[in-house]
């Protein structure tokens, strides 16, 4: 049985539907990631789960219990805002402690319990100090400790790395996803960020204006983005019109081989910039070096054919071309995926 | 754009149910209903103690054998004397408005931008005379500008009964308005955005009028309003330095109800204030609004600096000047003046105020009683007005329409309205069952509680409203109850606002004069009245221990805001 189940969950802000027949589900110990473009949704989700909006139409299931009537303290779920909202009259110590106050803690257990919580987040010690007097990471840390506390059976966390910069954000994802592996615990967190998504996520939920645009194992959103909505949202803009018949494709770029048994008829779609190999000119589509792109252990090469959209193709450091550069360009079947409807 | 959205049909499920729809109309009766039930207790409290009396006595001056007799209006307002009147009150008003503006701004500018030893000290020396009683001010300008005044002495000029008295008084009264209003919100403003503008090519000076000062209007303008306000409803401080010829439409209708027994000249008076006074709440209350639209405030801690450069360190000298010669000459003369005796410097004044006997029957007991009774008044006032005020900000707090606008401006009306009309209007209104009051000592911390419930509301108000619901909805989700919630993320934050909403009640409730002056029994006098009393009455020892009492009194108000200082936030509202 899952933990978390939504059924048909519809949250309408006037004539707009943040949330429209989301189904969704979390099963025990399992981290899932919605990712979306803002005002997605995502958020609005979150607080539907906790009981701090009211949802219009649908059902909001925890353990199996419909949690409809059942006000937010009482649904011991955990919620990690995204600006951490840390309670600025309490120490470290007396947020982190708040939630086992008010599940009637003993003083000796809160306080053996907030000392262990710090130490897992990397603070020992921190109790006494003032939480305004925390950096951004700290804060972060802080708020983490303070949800999990009270041991919520449902972890929720809204951007949570969302205002850290880059390289702590990085290595936070592998603490956190280590952390959520060994405690067991089951989340549901909220990001904007692919590469946070997919470091963090046994499951990927892509939301698009209120919907699920697509939901599967990292792997699976990743290989096989549904539509061309997620495969932009991953940043993949190889998208092409294309006609296929049996394992070749015709499209403005010229002929693409499809993997077998593609449906034949019109069809979009996505070549990954890793299925685009560069050739001598005369063996290829003949394009045009636009534009180069440093990422780290591989160059994005920017290419204009005579026809069609432009490419992304990714090549190695050494060989990849200058811009102003003529080369050919061929596709490679194992990187062609066939989109769906967007 | 509404798109259609066949998916939500196949679910098989309306997107709205019928549970759900009157779900949420329960859930918005719940919350009227609680809105409701804490306005009640001011709303009933501002009908019986302010509406009752102020009709009351209105209807009892415009009312002949059981018919309106509106044509009074008529002749009251094109009566010479009674027109001179008005226009003196609205000109020293304007008079009086321009010049703390002029005075007090760069005051604002100072107090908000530089950082200097002293600052908090000196910020809470500025504001004692705003919670000092009028009489007190009236007392201590005396010392000053008065027969045998400061000024009298030194250079042989009197100004006691010229209208600069006045002014400066107005000044002296209104300088924290400004420098708090005006300077509270300049602190907070991000430097940045000006320095923002500077980069995109503006001036120093450009880069002020086009960025700073469009922040800092409406605040300009609300401080400009409060000044005008409370210089409109001017009375100890007219009543004491203006002499025969100067008095404003509160000493008019003072004199007319308690000398001349004239009631229906002062029905037609207090109407006329009333209106002038609800239609300058209504343009407050549309800036005040116009104020809470958004602008990027940060910590005014951030934005304070050292003054650089002769010119800043001359505009931090100028205007610590005329903090000196405006705020503290009139109160160390004062001082010194309580110890002034005929036998050289001493006590001789305080020791006077402990005997009833030898001040020719002004007084059935020792002026020094005063004290205990004014400030048993006043602590129960300020219970009252804690418990009204805070209720209604309660109410308050959630922005909503019309409805409650309007009884956001009902709740300033006290202030404006003619204290002298509340309290003769207690003094025929309260007199029999179910509300015989008249002789109970609860009717003054009454009368005093209307002027303190504003304050509380002013200051609870902006704290309440600035709590962030997402820190309510954090404590939701660790486990805590709605009620739980609210004790422990609002009460700690809006505890030290209601800490200062409770000493700025309690200060004002010290101070009231113009109705206290009418209820409070001959045996019991607040310090306020016993001031004004000996001041009534001619002879050195009654003025020196005027003195004496007035310099009491300020140290005690001045120890209650110095307490405030301590506990006041960044964000206790517009005083």
């Amino acid at each position: 049985m899952s933990l978390l189940r939504l059924d048909g969950v519809t949250v309408r802000f006037g004539e707009r539907a943040a949330l429209d027949a989301v189904d969704l589900e979390v099963a025990e110990h399992e981290t899932v990631c919605v990712l979306g473009p803002s005002g997605s949704g995502k958020s609005t989700l979150l607080r539907v789960v906790a009981g701090l909006q009211r949802a219009d139409a649908g059902r909001v299931f925890l353990s199996g219990n419909d949690q409809g009537g059942v006000p937010t303290h009482r649904r011991e779920v955990g919620l990690m805002f995204q600006d951490h909202q840390l309670f600025p009259q309490r120490d470290v110590g007396g947020n982190v402690g708040f939630g086992l106050r008010m599940r009637k803690t003993g003083r000796a257990e809160a306080e053996r319990r907030v000392a262990e919580l710090l130490d897992m987040v990397g603070l020992p010690g921190a109790q006494r100090r003032s939480v305004a007097a925390l950096s951004g990471g700290e804060q972060q840390r802080v708020a983490l400790a303070r949800a999990l506390a009270p041991r919520p059976r449902l972890l929720m966390l809204d951007e949570p790395l969302g205002q850290l910069d880059r390289s702590l954000r990085e290595r936070l994802v592998v603490e956190l996803r280590e952390l959520f592996g060994r405690l067991g615990t089951t989340v549901l967190a909220v990001t904007h960020d692919q590469g946070e998504a997919f470091a963090l996520a046994d499951r990927v939920v892509v939301m698009r204006d209120g919907r699920i645009a697509q939901a599967g194992t990292s792997l699976e959103v990743w290989q096989r983005p549904a539509s061309e909505f997620v495969a932009r949202f991953l940043g993949f803009d190889n998208v092409v019109e294309a006609t296929v018949s049996g394992e070749r494709a015709d499209t403005v770029w010229g002929k693409v081989p499809v993997p077998a048994g593609t449906p034949e008829g019109r069809r979009r779609l996505l070549v990954r910039p890793a299925g685009v190999r560069l050739a001598p000119v005369v063996d290829g589509l003949p394009c045009t070096v636009t534009g180069r792109t440093f990422r780290g252990d591989h160059v994005v090469v920017l290419l204009r054919p005579a026809d069609g959209p432009e490419l992304e193709a990714a090549c190695g450091l050494r060989d990849a071309p200058d811009v102003g550069d003529r080369v050919g360009v061929v596709f490679r079947a194992d990187d062609v995926v066939v989109l769906g409807g967007s | 754009m509404v798109l259609d959205r066949p998916e939500v049909d196949v679910t098989g499920k309306p997107p709205q149910g019928p549970r759900t729809a009157s779900g949420r109309s329960r859930q918005h009766l719940r919350r009227t209903a609680v809105r409701l039930g804490l306005m009640a207790v001011p709303l009933a409290f501002f009908g019986v103690f302010f509406a009752y009396p102020v009709t009351a006595i209105v209807s009892r001056g415009l009312k002949d054998g059981g018919h309106w007799q509106f044509g009074r209006v008529g002749e009251v307002v094109i009566d010479p004397a009674i027109g001179h009147v008005l226009w003196f009150t609205t000109w020293q008003a304007l008079a009086s408005t321009a010049l703390t503006l002029a005075l007090a701004l760069p005051g604002a500018y100072v107090f908000a931008r530089f950082d200097f030893p002293g600052k908090q000290l000196l910020r809470a020396v500025v504001t004692v005379p705003f919670v000092l009683p009028t009489v007190v001010v009236g007392s201590a300008f005396l010392a000053l500008l008065g027969r045998g005044g400061l000024l009298d002495e030194l250079w042989g000029v009197r100004l006691d009964t010229t209208v600069w008295a006045i002014l400066l008084a107005h000044v002296f009264f209104n300088y924290a308005v400004v420098v708090r209003t005006v300077g509270g919100l300049w602190a907070q403003l991000d430097p940045r955005q000006e320095e923002a503008a500077r980069v995109l090519g503006a001036g120093r000076l450009a880069a002020w009028r086009r960025v700073t000062l469009p922040a800092l209007t409406p605040a300009v303008a609300a401080a400009a309003l409060m000044v005008f306000l409370f210089t409109f409803t001017s009375f100890g401080v007219v009543q004491i330095l203006g002499g025969p010829r100067y008095s404003t439409l509160e000493v008019e209708i003072y004199q007319q109800t308690a000398q001349l027994l004239d009631l229906p000249t002062a029905a037609v008076l207090t109407l006329v204030q009333f209106v002038a006074v609800a239609v300058l709440l209504v343009v407050h209350g549309r800036t005040v609004r116009r104020r809470e639209s958004a602008l990027k405030l940060v910590d005014a801690a951030r934005t304070a600096r050292r003054p650089r450069g002769a010119a800043q360190w001359a505009l931090l000298g100028s205007v610590l000047a005329v903090v000196a010669l405006l705020v503290l000459v009139p109160l160390v003369v004062l001082t010194l003046r309580s110890f002034d005796g005929p036998d050289g410097y001493g006590l001789a004044f305080y020791r006077a105020l402990a005997s009833a006997g030898d001040n020719g029957g002004t007084f059935v007991v020792a002026p020094l009683e005063a004290i205990g009774n004014s400030l048993a008044y006043a602590l129960a006032a300020t219970g009252i007005a804690v418990v009204v005020g805070g209720l209604a900000a309660a109410a308050l707090t959630r922005r909503a329409g019309r409805l409650v606008r309007g009884f956001d401006a009902l709740l300033m009306l006290p202030l404006g309205t003619s204290a002298v009309t509340v309290g003769f209007g207690f003094l025929i209104t309260l007199d029999e069952p179910p509300l015989d009051l008249r002789t109970s000592w609860i009717l003054v911390p009454l009368a005093q509680a209307l002027v303190g419930v504003p304050f509380v509301v002013r200051t609870m108000l902006p704290v309440l409203r600035a709590v962030d619901a997402r820190l309510r909805e954090a404590a939701a989700v660790l486990g805590a109850s709605p009620l739980r919630a609210w004790r422990e993320v609002d009460l700690p934050l809006v505890g030290r606002a209601l800490a200062v909403a409770a000493g700025f009640a309690f200060a004002v409730s010290l101070g009231e004069f113009g109705a206290t002056v009418f209820i409070a029994r001959p045996d019991s006098p607040t310090l306020p009245v016993a001031v004004a009393r000996l001041l009534g009455r001619p002879g050195e020892l009654n003025y020196g221990q005027a003195m004496a009492l007035s310099t009491i009194l300020m140290l005690v108000c001045a120890a209650a805001l110095l307490v405030l200082e301590r506990v006041r936030t960044d964000r206790s509202g517009e005083f």
